[in-house]
């Protein structure tokens, strides 16, 4: 398909026209006479949006999400590319798993699906899975994400045997022991005063603390997954300072949110790790803006109905996140004018596609290159309602709230994956 | 009052004439023959999601003597592990026409979610580790008779009340926080820092892990249950140290006054948080508090339930 897009203005603030042609883009000369149109005044063209943390659930609990309904979402939210996380049935750890997901991507994708493999088998934190195998299959960023890997021998060994595959160990840090399976409101007046067991700060910073020594010991490379708390901020900001190989994310829910959603036990607001406090929300904010947080991931884990409707402590935990991130980040972070877009798009594209090795993700617009991205209305705003969502789960904890809805148009490889 | 969920939720009037009701209702229990037709047609469910003998026999014994319809529904173990949500279990039993559950849950939060999905009236009967309003009003009653008996005034306006024990996991301790503090009880609450909640700076009441500091001054001493295994979880060394420290002994007993009230919502670990002596002392109120948990179940069921339409 070929695509015009006139007038529009770039992250940078040059106002441009972009052509679109055969999945590049390319001089407007070469656009065939009979190419769609788009009044791109007003509008921002920034690269696709790339996610280096969505669950899609399939295979194993397609009732919740499938690669085909996750993204869609993906697209809705501006994304063209995502790393799919491996907890999923069965585990993605072995080179048979991520292949068979690359099938169902190509098969069913509206957007660029990286499978994400488990660094242990079964992501049960006690032996190695297969990890070279999984990197010739195309996996460069290894997690057992909703696990911690918590064995600091197990974590060692990963740093060094994925140097040679420029592989990533992708941590999601929680101390088993300081919070354990039952954790699930942020450890403060609020668990103390509704009785649920608390999730302090410090299982997720000491953790991190290790890890980056690791890093540096091993000359390995780490990348710290939703980070939800100062105590983590100030660890990474260290660690960077020490030129440790450490990369870190923070979630939209968790630069928006606060734990005081929790009052009323409702489960859409269980999260791991849950939501914090405002001083917490301040820090997360100020380090997205410094580049002391590299990446906004966006946690993107459906649930169906009947693994919400529990008590607070037995809920899955977990939110959806595709379709509001972006509309999230604007909000918190441009609106407020703590970054500018080109900064937006540097977290937002560029640092999750260099993370991930995706050479052909993450780009400037400019001719030549693939066309890859999303255009932008950023002043329209929309109360986000759950039941218009693209994915197949219903826990929105963003349902209700007025947000930037500001996607009006997705091309992955040069084809519409989004029109509103 | 559609359900008792909260302490919180009471007012300072409501309170009272939910001990007032409750002392009419005692007088019924100490008839010959203990029932009467208030509650006739009307149906009870008691659902249990966690063990317990005295509060489900409780709830019971108040809906009988009360001439309701009381069935108890043990669920014990988690609804996910049957592969039913909370949900789901909750509305099919509201689908029976119940007029009103008591419900008991493991987990914090469990029965105000129940609430929210039936139509019936619901009672908490104690929700994780979070409340127990029908304990602190029993509590609150056996107080009451204790003041009146021990001849001093019977408001708690100024009674200074020391709670003591395993407050972090306790609900019984934040539903007579809540209580106390719309009754104006000077509360107390003593533990080791591990078994503290966190926030507790927040709740307006004094705290101290010294209670000998405390003895001479209160006029009610509440011991909580300490479990066994917090032993494991790091929150005290041995049960030796916590009576030592933190239990009712005989040596602490000498010391308060002799109109305090021991109270103990049970079941008593004796030698661990209270001692044969303490629990059997003349001032125990241990035994009036069960007595008068089945008066003030009647007197919430009757709140409840008693005003509209009844047969």
């Amino acid at each position: 398909m070929s695509l015009l897009i006139s007038g529009v203005r770039l992250a940078d603030g040059t106002v441009t026209d972009v052509a679109v042609h055969e999945g590049l883009i390319v001089p407007v000369s070469d656009l065939p006479a009979d190419a769609e149109r788009v009044d791109g005044d007003g509008l921002l063209a920034l690269p696709g949006l790339v996610d280096l943390h969505t669950h899609l659930r399939e295979p194993g609990r397609e009732d919740a999400e499938t690669v085909a309904s996750g993204t869609r979402a993906a697209a809705r939210g501006g994304f063209t590319a995502v790393f799919a996380m491996p907890n999923l049935t069965p585990a993605t750890d072995t080179g048979e798993a991520v292949a068979y997901l690359n099938e169902l991507a190509a098969r069913d994708a509206h957007c660029e699906v990286v499978p994400i493999g488990a660094v242990t088998k079964g992501r049960d934190g006690t032996e190695l899975a297969e990890l070279g195998m999984m990197a010739a299959q195309g996996v460069t960023v290894f997690s057992d994400d909703g696990a911690c890997i918590h064995d600091s021998l197990i974590m060692r060994r990963a740093l060094t045997y994925l140097k040679p595959f420029g592989g990533v160990v992708a941590q999601h840090a929680q101390d088993p022991r300081l919070a354990g399976p039952s954790a699930c409101c942020h450890e403060s007046e609020i668990s103390g005063r509704l009785g649920l067991p608390g999730w302090p700060t410090v299982a997720e910073s000491t953790i991190i603390a290790r890890d980056v020594q690791l890093a540096e010991f091993t000359g390995g490379r780490y990348h710290a997954c939703h980070i939800s708390t100062a105590e983590s901020v100030e660890v990474i900001r260290w660690a960077k300072k020490r030129g440790i190989d450490v990369t870190a994310e923070v979630t939209p829910h968790h630069l928006l949110l606060d734990t005081p959603h929790v009052e009323g036990y409702d489960t859409t607001f269980k999260v791991n790790p849950p939501l914090r406090t405002s001083e917490h929300i301040e820090a997360l904010r100020e380090a997205l803006a410094d580049g002391t947080i590299d990446v906004v991931g966006t946690d993107h884990a459906p649930h169906a109905r009947q693994d919400k409707d529990h008590p607070f402590d037995v809920a899955s935990p977990g939110m959806l996140g595709l379709e509001q991130a972006l509309g999230v980040v604007i909000d918190v972070m441009v609106n407020t004018g703590r970054m500018d877009w080109a900064t937006l798009v540097e977290r937002m594209s560029a640092a999750p596609a260099r993370i991930g090795r995706l050479p052909h993700q993450g780009r400037q617009i400019a001719v030549g290159e693939p066309a890859n991205l999303v255009l932008v209305d950023p002043t329209r705003r929309a109360t986000v309602d759950r039941a218009a969502s693209a994915s197949r789960s219903r826990n929105n904890p963003y349902h209700g709230i007025d947000l930037p809805d500001p996607v009006e148009l997705t091309l992955w490889r040069g084809a519409v994956t989004y029109r509103r | 009052m559609r359900h008792l969920l909260s302490a919180a939720d009471l007012t300072h009037d409501d309170i009272t004439s939910l001990l007032n009701v409750a002392e009419e209702m005692h007088e019924v229990q100490r008839r010959p023959i203990k029932k009467i037709p208030a509650l006739r047609g009307r149906t009870i469910v008691n659902i249990f999601f966690e063990d317990s003998t005295r509060t489900r026999s409780s709830f019971e014994i108040a809906g009988k003597w009360m001439s309701a319809d009381t069935i108890n529904v043990s669920a014990k173990g988690s609804s996910v592990s049957k592969g039913e949500s909370l949900r789901d279990t909750m509305m099919t039993l509201d689908a029976m026409g119940v007029d009103c559950f008591v419900i008991r849950h493991n987990s914090s939060g469990a029965v105000a979610q129940a609430a929210g999905w039936v139509n019936a009236h619901v009672v908490n009967a104690g929700d994780g580790q979070h409340e127990h309003p029908t304990q602190a009003l029993l509590d609150a009653y056996t107080m009451r008779q204790h003041f009146r008996d021990a001849k001093v005034a019977d408001t708690f306006r100024g009674k200074r009340i020391a709670i003591v024990g395993d407050l972090l996991h306790s609900r019984v301790v934040r539903s007579n926080v809540l209580l106390q503090r719309t009754l104006g009880g000077l509360v107390t609450l003593v533990a080791p820092p591990t078994l503290m909640p966190t926030g507790v700076e927040h709740w307006g009441v004094a705290t101290t892990h010294d209670f000998d500091s405390v003895l001479a001054d209160a006029d009610v001493v509440m011991m909580l249950r300490v479990q066994r295994e917090r032993m494991s979880g790091g929150f005290f060394p041995t049960a030796r140290e916590y009576a030592h420290e933190y239990g009712l002994t005989a040596q602490r007993l000498a010391h308060l006054k002799p109109s305090a009230a021991i109270l103990h919502p049970g079941p008593m670990n004796r030698g661990v948080e209270i001692s044969s002596e303490a629990a059997d002392a003349a001032s125990s109120r241990v035994l009036n508090q069960v007595s008068a948990g089945v008066a003030v179940r009647m007197s919430v069921l009757y709140h409840l339930l008693g005003g509209e339409g009844a047969a």
